[in-house]
């Protein structure tokens, strides 16, 4: 298991995660509207949570990250996509509780499953789950992330 | 809340002629700076691709916003995609949702989002409560 990690959770942060996935709704960008008033403030999209890569220390698919030390190896068995020849598979949320902006979201990761499939035109694959839990700053858990990567012998078109 | 009821459906177009700059837009927001979303010469010779391609989360994210659009952004209670196919730029997503079971308050969703030759690119359900 990898140490926990702090995600601050920014309201300019979830402004713009909306605003690349073309969404305008004032809960996600405007705390002095009469929408996000209504339901305790600025709240987070559905799969907002996977900005915590920005604060993830071990983050591996940002090569170009200032750091101190070299950067972390892939190894391509996070459960997420990856470089090459890794691809993000499946992607599954649990929500319990609203992340809203101005949070200290604690995170936490664990491995799940992992198994192997014979792929459709040959090669093997290979799939690995990560559980990620978000908390709260009060220690309420916000959101559990099933993440599922796949590693591939060679590239594939998915499907 | 909003009113199901089995066999409801819902469906938008949740971008248009998705382009380079929606891509690197996503990658700068999520933090997923894999160049196989933002580097070609990386896509074709890191891993054998035509060229870049979008994250898996940008198309589930957009799915998202179609359930947030439909049912507002606190209803869900769960949501899980497979990524079924690449979406290139060039491409232009619809999501589609039908509600499958209605139990207890809670709605549960069958999602899929098609490129404009009707492949879908993720496939999943989500649950929501409703009213």
């Amino acid at each position: 298991m990898a140490e926990p990690y702090k995600f601050p959770v920014d309201l300019s942060a979830i402004m713009l995660f909306a605003r690349s996935l073309g969404d305008i709704r004032p809960e996600y960008s405007d705390p002095d509207s009469p929408e996000a008033k209504a339901i305790g403030g600025v709240v987070t999209p559905p799969t907002f949570v996977q900005s915590s890569a920005h604060w993830q220390p071990d983050y591996p698919l940002d090569l170009t990250r200032p750091r101190k030390g070299p950067a972390p190896k892939h190894r391509g068995d996070d459960g997420g996509g990856g470089l090459g020849r890794g691809l993000h598979a499946e992607q599954h949320y649990e929500y319990h509780h609203p992340i809203h902006a101005g949070d200290a979201l604690t995170v936490t990761t664990r491995p799940g499953e992992r198994w192997e499939k014979q792929g459709r035109r040959g090669g093997k694959l290979l799939f690995s789950e990560t559980i990620t839990e978000y908390r709260n700053q009060d220690g309420v858990l916000c959101v559990t992330a099933r993440s599922v990567g796949v590693q591939t012998e060679r590239a594939v078109d998915q499907g | 809340m909003a009113q199901l009821k089995v066999g409801d459906t819902h469906e938008a177009v949740m971008v248009e002629n998705v382009s380079r700059t929606h891509i690197v837009k996503y990658a700068g927001a999520s933090g997923d700076f894999n160049p196989l979303h933002h580097d070609d010469t990386a896509a074709k010779e890191l891993a054998g691709y035509p060229g870049v391609f979008a994250h898996g989360m940008y198309s589930m994210g957009l799915t998202g916003r179609m359930l947030t659009d439909w049912l507002g952004p606190l209803a869900l209670t769960n949501f899980g995609v497979r990524f079924t196919k690449q979406v290139w730029p060039g491409d232009t997503l619809t999501a589609k949702a039908e509600v499958t079971d209605v139990q207890d308050g809670i709605a549960t969703i069958r999602v899929v989002t098609v490129n404009q030759d009707g492949e879908s690119v993720v496939e999943g359900e989500a649950k929501a409560k409703v009213g």
